[in-house]
Parts: structure tokens; C-alpha cells; sequence
């Protein structure tokens, strides 16, 4: 579990890229962040690992302070994936770039191949063990970088931009891996400003403006028509489901699935109407 | 016009082309997307459009890149750039490293045609502005968001008011917002007569700003035509790229089976609110 208590982060400069953020994540919940570049989700996701401190405020892991904790230990509860893979990657085979953190943990060394393996399956890398990762290009090294986070079996993953530079096998390779985490009760947090990716594969949707949160909610919530206001006011679009199912007064239809759902319910209605009025 | 012929390219130390007899026209005034799969060649066709392979990334390279008429073979980069610009996938390879400020980055373009300096800002001025990056023009370009970077890289090629632009997916690192100002902008920029080339995996985006796809795969052409067809052709997904969402949804309706007159209405609502 993780909670945010009134957090503030400014950094050197004056920049106050998170303003009072207050927010519960519950074990086992896929949390999406969403806003503008600039608008602190970044900022707010690097104190669950203790890389960032508050300047204000407190963040507890697990009902513990992360600043009485040590960087060592809050990576072993939580990982995190950069935006940019080359901020991460450091060595030269791909599978003693994965292997890194569980070694760097102590896992014991009998139990570390077979935790790379996994880890290089889900990101289907399990082709390119021996590679450099440098001679991967851009989006494998990214899912490399996400698979150096699953061998270490943290509680918490946090992906930052899982889905840019991927193509539709990539894309659809980081929702299976997310739904794999959340079967095995992991925690997922996702910054992302794929609208469809985030309203297809997480439970809960959480919008920054100007280092705040100014929605929070289910999917079918943060994108209905009563939180477009907020939205358009930091240029969010909802995805087009959300949108044709407004648009035809079907209600909150932020997927695919919904709104066929409910295109599906309408007709039958319809039918239902036509038929009765023909008796 | 830029035009590849029959083009391959094998790069030093490669055993296998990494493209295929490509042949490619860019139009004056045409904004073409570039489609395809992670790794099948879509960086390095943009390289060698801009002529960047090989004149700077070496390789072998078969087949002719022509420029307004020109062939480009053997030219140097600083005559390249003078005709073509390119716009790289990850921003802080753009990045010069020795300017100071973000308007001295954008700047160095035009300085480097050799401008009188009132042009220079002009141009300068005019590229930030389009794309909202003026509160940030004094910050230092090494030390901003991925997405300011992204926008602060465009601006740079904006301001050489070039002819023909190669740009290697442009919007990677940015908020929907800032895709929306970069479309804006390069639509913009075709208006005035220059022909762009867009590699993008944001098919919404291409959707709205191209009138033509080419699709590739393994290195070769395997589509090419009006972008509408292209988006909508049912082979895209085969190739695994992901279509446009008014695409996928439309297809998840018929697939559905709801009767026609309630998927009419929902493709009538689905360009309403495009």
C-alpha cells in the first residue's frame, strides 16, 4: 500500500512540480496517471522509490515513512521503469542487465536465472538473452528495461510511458504484462498518455494539472461527460469510445467493449420496441 | 520532389539490407506517414532519405536519392541540410550541446544557413511561437521534460524553413496537447510547399495530417496509397501496426453484429466527433 499525504516537491530552481498531493494506492490496484507534460506525475511516482524526497509532506510504503527508509530498501518493495530505457541500461548483455537487480537484492544465485527467464518471457526477449542491449532497438531496449523491473518481483511496479515507440504487438505485449501483474496481486502504476491503453487495462484513472490531482476515478468516471470540463482544462481528449457513446447517449463507454456493449443493449432494445409495436 | 529509387541500404558491418528496392516520392506540399513494425527499417529509410546515410552513417547504398532534380550522391552533409532536414526519434540526440538557452538552440539552424541576424529572430521567433514554447526560451535545452525537448528539437527544423523534412517519430515523448500543435504546425508547413515524411506509430495522428501511407515490412514497401485506404486496409493489422482508433472501433461495431441502422448511427457519431 502506498499513501501520499499532502506531498509537495520543489525542486532546485523553484520549480514546485507537485503541490499537495494526497492519494491511497491499495495492494493489488492498476492505478493510470495522467496530464500534460510538465504537470508532476513523473515527480510524484519517483517518491515511491525514494529517488525524489519531499519537501513537504510524507509518502508511506507499506504504513512505513520512505524517508526513514533506505534506497535499498524501498527498491526492494518498489520498481520503477524510466520513461527513457537509456537512463537504466548499463550493461552489455541483455541478461546481466536483468539480472542486475535481483542479484543486487540477494536473491540467491541459483534462483536468479530462472527469474531472468520469466522476466525475459513476459517482455518477449527471451531471443535476445545474449545480445547487447544497444543493438536492440529503441522500443525492445524500453521492454528491456521493464523486464530488469519484473526479475525483481517487487510489490509495487511503475512503469513511466510504458507504451511509447512500441508498435501493436509492443502495446499489446505491456497490457499483457500488466495483466499478469495484477493476477499475481501486484500493484501497477502507470504514467501514460495513451488514453486508449489506460482505459482498457487499469481500474483507476488519476489526472495532474499543475502538480495536482484533479480527477480520480474508475475509467467509466474520469471519462464520462460530466469530467470533460476538467480534462479539456489540461488538454486530455477521452478516447473516442467515450466520446461516440456521449455523442449517442449510450452513457460512459471509455472502451471498445463498452460501447459495443451498449450499442449491442440498444439495438435489442429497439427490437424489443418494434416487435411490441407490431403486436 | 525527393525521390528514392530502387534504394537498398546495408550498413558497415551488416551481413543483411536493411532496406529493399524502396522506391519513395515526396511531393512539393505532400505530408506523407510511415508505417510499419518496430525494426523494419522505418529510422533508416528516413536516414537515407535525408541523405544522413551515408553521408554520415556509413553503409552501402544501392538505388539514387534525387533532390528538385538533383542526385545527392557524394554530398557533403552541410549541402544536404541545405535541402532536407531531419528530425531524429529521440530529442537529445538533436540537441546541439553548446547553446545556452532554448531560443539559441532553435536559433542555430538559421545561423548555420548563414541569415542576417533580424531574419534569424524573426525565424526563430516565429518557429517558438507556433509551437507554445516561448515561456521556455531561456531555459537551458539540456535540462528539460522529454516532451519540451521533442517540441524545442521541431522548432529547430521549423525555423530552417526547409523544402523537405524527414522526421522520425515526432511525437513520441508527447502529451496530446503537443501532438496536436505539431500536427498543427506541420500541416502548416506542407501548406507553404514542403514535403514531409512521417514515421509515427500514432496512427490517429497520421490519420489527420497525411494524404498518403506507405506502409513497410522488412524493409520493403508493402503498401502504398491514399491514407485513407492505407489505414483502413485490413492487412495493417497483419503487419502489426495498431489503426486508427476510428478505425479499430469501426471494426469493432461490425464485428459486433449490431444492426445497421445502429451502426450507421454510430459511424455518423464517430465523425461528428472527430
Amino acid at each position: 500500500m502506498i499513501a501520499v499525504e499532502d506531498l509537495v516537491h520543489v525542486y532546485p530552481g523553484g520549480t514546485r512540480a507537485v503541490d499537495g498531493v494526497s492519494l491511497r494506492i491499495e495492494v493489488g490496484e492498476r492505478v493510470a496517471i495522467v496530464g500534460q507534460n510538465g504537470s508532476g506525475k513523473s515527480t510524484l511516482v519517483r517518491h515511491f522509490n525514494g529517488l525524489l524526497r519531499p519537501t513537504e509532506g510524507r509518502v508511506l510504503v507499506d504504513g512505513v515513512d520512505a524517508a526513514t527508509l533506505r534506497v535499498a530498501e524501498l527498491a526492494a518493495k518498489v520498481g520503477l521503469a524510466f520513461q527513457d530505457p537509456d537512463r537504466q541500461i548499463f550493461s552489455g548483455k541483455v541478461r546481466s542487465e536483468v539480472a542486475f537487480g535481483p542479484r543486487n537484492m540477494g536473491v540467491a544465485k541459483d534462483q536468479v536465472g530462472s527469474r531472468v527467464d520469466e522476466a525475459l518471457a513476459a517482455a518477449g526477449l527471451s531471443g535476445d538473452a545474449d545480445a547487447n542491449p544497444y543493438d536492440l532497438g529503441y522500443s525492445r531496449r524500453k521492454l528491456l528495461a521493464l523486464a530488469s523491473i519484473l526479475a525483481m518481483r517487487t510489490p509495487v511496479v511503475v512503469l513511466d510511458e510504458p507504451t511509447t515507440g512500441q508498435d501493436a504487438r509492443g502495446v499489446a505485449r505491456v497490457e499483457e504484462i500488466v495483466a499478469g501483474l495484477a493476477e499475481l496481486g501486484r500493484t501497477v502504476v502507470a504514467i501514460s498518455h495513451d488514453m486508449a491503453f489506460v482505459a482498457e487495462s487499469f481500474e483507476r484513472v488519476v489526472v495532474m494539472r499543475e502538480g495536482r490531482v484533479i480527477l480520480d476515478g474508475t475509467p467509466t468516471e474520469v471519462f464520462a461527460e460530466s469530467s470533460w470540463k476538467e480534462l479539456e482544462s489540461t488538454y486530455l481528449e477521452p478516447p473516442l469510445p467515450a466520446r461516440v457513446g456521449a455523442r449517442m447517449g449510450l452513457g460512459a463507454t471509455p472502451t471498445e467493449a463498452s460501447l459495443v456493449a451498449a450499442l449491442a443493449g440498444r439495438a435489442g432494445a429497439t427490437d424489443r420496441a418494434s416487435g411490441e409495436a407490431k403486436t | 520532389m525527393l525521390e528514392l529509387k530502387g534504394v537498398s541500404y546495408r550498413y558497415a558491418g551488416y551481413a543483411k539490407s536493411v532496406l529493399q528496392d524502396v522506391d519513395l516520392t515526396l511531393a512539393d506540399g505532400e505530408i506523407v506517414g510511415l508505417v510499419g513494425p518496430n525494426e523494419a527499417g522505418k529510422s533508416t529509410l528516413c536516414l537515407v532519405a535525408a541523405g544522413l546515410a551515408p553521408a554520415s552513417i556509413k553503409g552501402a547504398l544501392t538505388g539514387t536519392l534525387t533532390i528538385d532534380g538533383e542526385p545527392m550522391a557524394g554530398r557533403k552533409t552541410h549541402e544536404l541540410a541545405s535541402r532536407v532536414v531531419v528530425g531524429f526519434q529521440n530529442p537529445n540526440t538533436q540537441r546541439s550541446g553548446i547553446a545556452a538557452t532554448v531560443f539559441e538552440e532553435v536559433a542555430l539552424g538559421p545561423q548555420n544557413l548563414g541569415l542576417d541576424v533580424p531574419e534569424i529572430v524573426e525565424r526563430t521567433r516565429t518557429a517558438m511561437a507556433l509551437l507554445r514554447i516561448e515561456a521556455i526560451q531561456l531555459r537551458d535545452p539540456a535540462r528539460l521534460s522529454g516532451g519540451q525537448a521533442q517540441l524545442v528539437a521541431i522548432a529547430g527544423l521549423l525555423a530552417m524553413r526547409p523544402r523537405h523534412v524527414i522526421l522520425d517519430e515526432p511525437t513520441a515523448q508527447l502529451d496530446p496537447a503537443g501532438t496536436r500543435l505539431v500536427g498543427d504546425a506541420l500541416r502548416q508547413l506542407a501548406a507553404g510547399g514542403t514535403s514531409l515524411l512521417i514515421a509515427e506509430h500514432k496512427t490517429d495522428l497520421l490519420d489527420g495530417v497525411c494524404s498518403r501511407i506507405v506502409a513497410i515490412d522488412g524493409g520493403r514497401i508493402a503498401l502504398d496509397g491514399p491514407a485513407g485506404d492505407v489505414l483502413a486496409d485490413p492487412r495493417l493489422v497483419a503487419l502489426g501496426i495498431q489503426p486508427p482508433s476510428r478505425v479499430r472501433l469501426k471494426r469493432a461495431v461490425d464485428e459486433a453484429g449490431v444492426d445497421a441502422r445502429t451502426a450507421a448511427s454510430a459511424a455518423a457519431a464517430m465523425v461528428a466527433v472527430a
